[in-house]
């Protein structure tokens, strides 16, 4: 449908980006085939074209790694003063700012979310990420865990495919700053920014075997999580895996930090500034296509404003624009893989079926590609499966309250634990509830904002331990007492 | 004249700020160090420690929700309470665990210095663990130490009263309610703690303390899913399938020290406390 007003295609070059036919894994400071000889081909899930194909790393390349980073840590990296190890990591958050262009269209291929997101957030906050930790390589003494805490070791760390680049920073920065050497996996289906990310360790001469990159599937995360000579694991992903891992970490000395699912509410009291709430809406749940796991996909407004609230929204969502991610207009991209698709579809005819009222925005999906339209579910209920199980895609559950007690009660009546949303001009009330809200972050007055001095992590099943801040720090460190 | 017949104690569990006896009508043989008999105490079941969860969840919120000065006065009015009974604590002590009077007095000394030492940490937790956080966008950020929750204390089976303290009082000081497994051969002190407990303020539900056969009932706390963390302070052999059972709800797990019972005589620190802490954080938006 044109009209006037359409905006023109305002794609970004892929010209910034040199795709290799293949990737090999990043294995003391040097890329190799995996040992088996296994191999996976990541797409674009915005238009399924088959972007490289990726080594898959077997039991023994895991070992090979480990034990490069066993290496490193022993006789380079523990052993580095800490102001140097900060200048590395300095040296990468340079490179990350520099490379910055590449590394968001390369983000928006792989991923599918829009070059917006790529090039505004992700990116930026990475280098963010190992700016913020440089600082803290040569200053741990003060990071409140004793004169002179120590690292763990050796880390494997698992990320997920939403924020593929943010994640790995969010593990490695941290990791390194402490003195630990690492062993990370990128999710299977965006393996691309953390090699990318491996030539940077490259460029900025880290020495071989500080940063390993291992890409494969479940199965290489499993051999890394039971691998004996680990001494942490940090898992960023599903409240599923991330028991699997507490359990395969029950009885040895490895510690795990877990950043699990979450249901957030996002609570919208009738005092609330409605236009800036429905803008906090569409951020908390329509930012990267609604995978984020602390995304607000509970939106409990307060009964005397539901119909205005509910009607801004969906006037807001139908001029959403979504499509080709790297247009720069586009405000929605692609679901990220089929697999998350077939999950999204299968939990709307859920809301569906039990009684749920289902409004999407009308928009005209492309023909290939994985995509979703941002959706609106009202009439639920807190028994509904829509109200309790994460979807991690753009859907939105809407509930109702009256008062203050009966939003927390609501807010607080899931497993999860992650992140909660509050509107409401009362600053007395913002407090009331942010102290009551069981979970690790509480944005009021906005939502899906991130920053590396800022703590992040879950309450109950959304997993345990921080990333960001003093607090994420302690993560990779043993308190000297 | 006839020489008086001295009143011995009914030793029962502590469960919701009363003294029940276990609902299994059952109770075990305690003995002291050279195998003479004590006492019998009750023997805990599956079902009492599912009534103290039930229990510990509901004194959560009154505990959490008091000002950590409040908090403060009640750990150290279970200081007072206890140094009345000194003696008391004394005699079980130094025939449970074998030891000297001389020895049995130490122990019961720290134990009581450290309600102390933690009656002093409840209103300081949050300026030394909180943070005020500068980020790169106008926002007043800051994170602050919640208690975890419910949390699930295998006590330490030797020493039966300084390690007891050792447990409970870095769960409760930051307002976390707990239910806690005595020591199973030397379970006598903590009956005499429970009764100092219900007599110093520290309301109903926020420590529950059940005698029992460690083995029989820890696996149903490790798995309860109104469980939010667990100590396997002395756990031994148990504890890997404590562990295991532990990630059904994504416990917190604050593991026992692999080089056996630790040294609980040694400065504390806060390692304890932080092993049952969340951290929170907030955003507020700074605006005209």
């Amino acid at each position: 449908m044109g009209t006037p007003f359409d905006y023109a295609p305002a794609p970004e070059s892929r010209a910034v980006v040199d795709l290799k036919a293949s990737y090999g894994l990043f294995i003391d400071g040097d890329f190799s085939e995996a040992a088996g000889g296994g191999a996976f081909k990541t797409i674009s899930p915005s238009s399924e074209e088959v972007l490289a194909e990726v080594a898959e790393a077997g039991a023994a390349d895991v070992d090979r790694a480990v034990k490069a980073a066993r290496t490193a840590y022993t006789r380079t990296w523990s052993r580095m003063g800490g102001r140097e190890r900060g200048k590395y990591l300095f040296r990468i958050a340079r490179l990350i700012q520099e490379r910055s262009r590449e590394l968001a269209v390369l983000e928006t291929l792989d991923n599918g979310k829009p070059i917006k997101e790529s090039r505004d957030v992700d990116v930026p906050l990475a280098a963010a990420h190992f700016f913020y930790h440089a600082g803290w390589a040569d200053k741990l003494g003060y990071a409140g865990l004793g004169p002179d805490p120590r690292p763990l070791g050796v880390a494997g760390q698992i990320i997920p495919w939403n924020f593929p680049l943010l994640m790995l920073a969010w593990k490695i920065a941290p990791a390194l700053a402490a003195g630990n050497t690492v062993v990370l996996k990128p999710a299977e289906t965006t393996p691309l920014t953390a090699l990318l990310f491996a030539e940077i360790c490259q460029q900025a001469d880290l020495p071989s075997g500080v940063v390993n990159i291992l890409t494969g599937a479940g199965e290489t995360g499993r051999a890394l999580v039971e691998h004996p000579d680990i001494d942490k694991i940090a898992f960023t992903g599903s409240t599923e895996v991330g028991k699997l891992i507490q359990r395969a970490a029950a009885g040895t000395d490895k510690r795990v930090t877990l950043e699990l699912g979450g249901k957030a509410a996002n609570v919208i009291f009738d005092d609330a500034p409605i236009d800036q709430a429905v803008e906090g809406i569409v951020r908390g749940v329509f930012f990267n296509q609604g995978h984020v796991c602390c995304a607000g996909t509970r939106l409990l407004v307060q009964e005397s404003v539901v119909d205005e609230v509910v009607h801004s929204l969906k006037r807001r969502l139908a001029t959403l624009r979504l499509g080709d991610p790297l247009d720069k207009n586009t405000d929605i991209g692609a679901i990220n893989s089929s697999t998350q698709l077939a999950r999204i579809r299968e939990m709307s005819q859920v809301g569906e079926d039990e009684g749920a009222i289902r409004w999407s925005a009308p928009c005209d999906l492309p023909d290939r590609g994985f995509w979703f339209p941002p959706t609106v579910f009202t009439g639920v209920s807190q028994a509904h499966r829509i109200a309790r199980e994460e979807i991690f895609g753009p859907v939105l559950s809407v509930l109702t309250f009256r008062t203050p007690k009966e939003a927390l009660e609501k807010a607080n009546n899931t497993p999860y634990g992650l992140s909660a949303g509050v509107w409401t001009e009362k600053g007395s009330r913002i407090l009331w509830m942010a102290s009551h809200l069981r979970a690790g972050v509480v944005w009021a007055n906005t939502f899906n904002h991130f920053d590396p001095a800022s703590p992040f992590g879950g309450y109950k099943e959304s997993g345990f331990g921080r990333e960001g801040g003093r607090h994420g720090l302690a993560a990779y460190l043993k308190e000297q007492s | 004249m006839s020489t008086r017949v001295d009143v011995r104690k009914t030793y029962k569990l502590y469960l919701g700020g009363k003294f029940p006896r276990s609902e299994s009508g059952r109770s075990y043989e305690v003995v002291d160090a050279k195998g003479r008999f004590l006492a019998n105490a009750s023997m805990g079941s599956r079902k009492d420690a599912r009534e103290a969860v039930v229990a510990a969840r509901a004194a959560f919120a009154g505990w959490s929700g008091a000002t950590a000065y409040n908090r403060g006065q009640v750990l150290y009015r279970v200081a007072e309470v206890m140094e009345g009974r000194r003696s008391q604590f004394i005699d079980e002590v130094a025939r449970g665990e074998g030891l000297t009077v001389r020895q049995a007095t130490a122990a019961v000394d720290a134990a009581i210095d450290r309600w102390v030492w933690y009656a002093g940490w409840p209103d300081k937790l949050a300026q030394v663990l909180g943070s005020s956080n500068q980020v790169a966008s106008p926002f007043f950020n800051f994170s602050l130490p919640e208690p975890t929750g419910v949390v699930a204390v295998i006590a330490p089976q030797r020493s039966s009263l300084l390690g007891l303290v050792s447990v409970i009082a870095p769960v409760v000081v930051s307002g976390n309610t707990c239910v806690v497994l005595a020591s199973q051969e030397r379970p006598l002190p903590a009956v005499t703690l429970g009764e100092v407990l219900a007599t110093s303020d520290v309301p109903g539900g926020v420590v529950n303390l059940i005698t029992c056969h460690t083995a029989e009932v820890a696996p149903w706390l490790a798995s309860h899913m109104d469980v939010n963390a667990i100590d396997l302070a002395g756990a031994g052999a148990l504890a890997t399938d404590l562990e295991v059972a532990a990630a059904d709800n994504v416990k917190r797990v604050l593991r026992a020290d692999p080089a056996g019972e630790a040294d609980w005589t040694a400065d504390p620190g806060l390692s304890r406390v932080r092993a049952f802490l969340e951290t929170k954080t907030v955003w507020h938006p700074i605006g005209q």
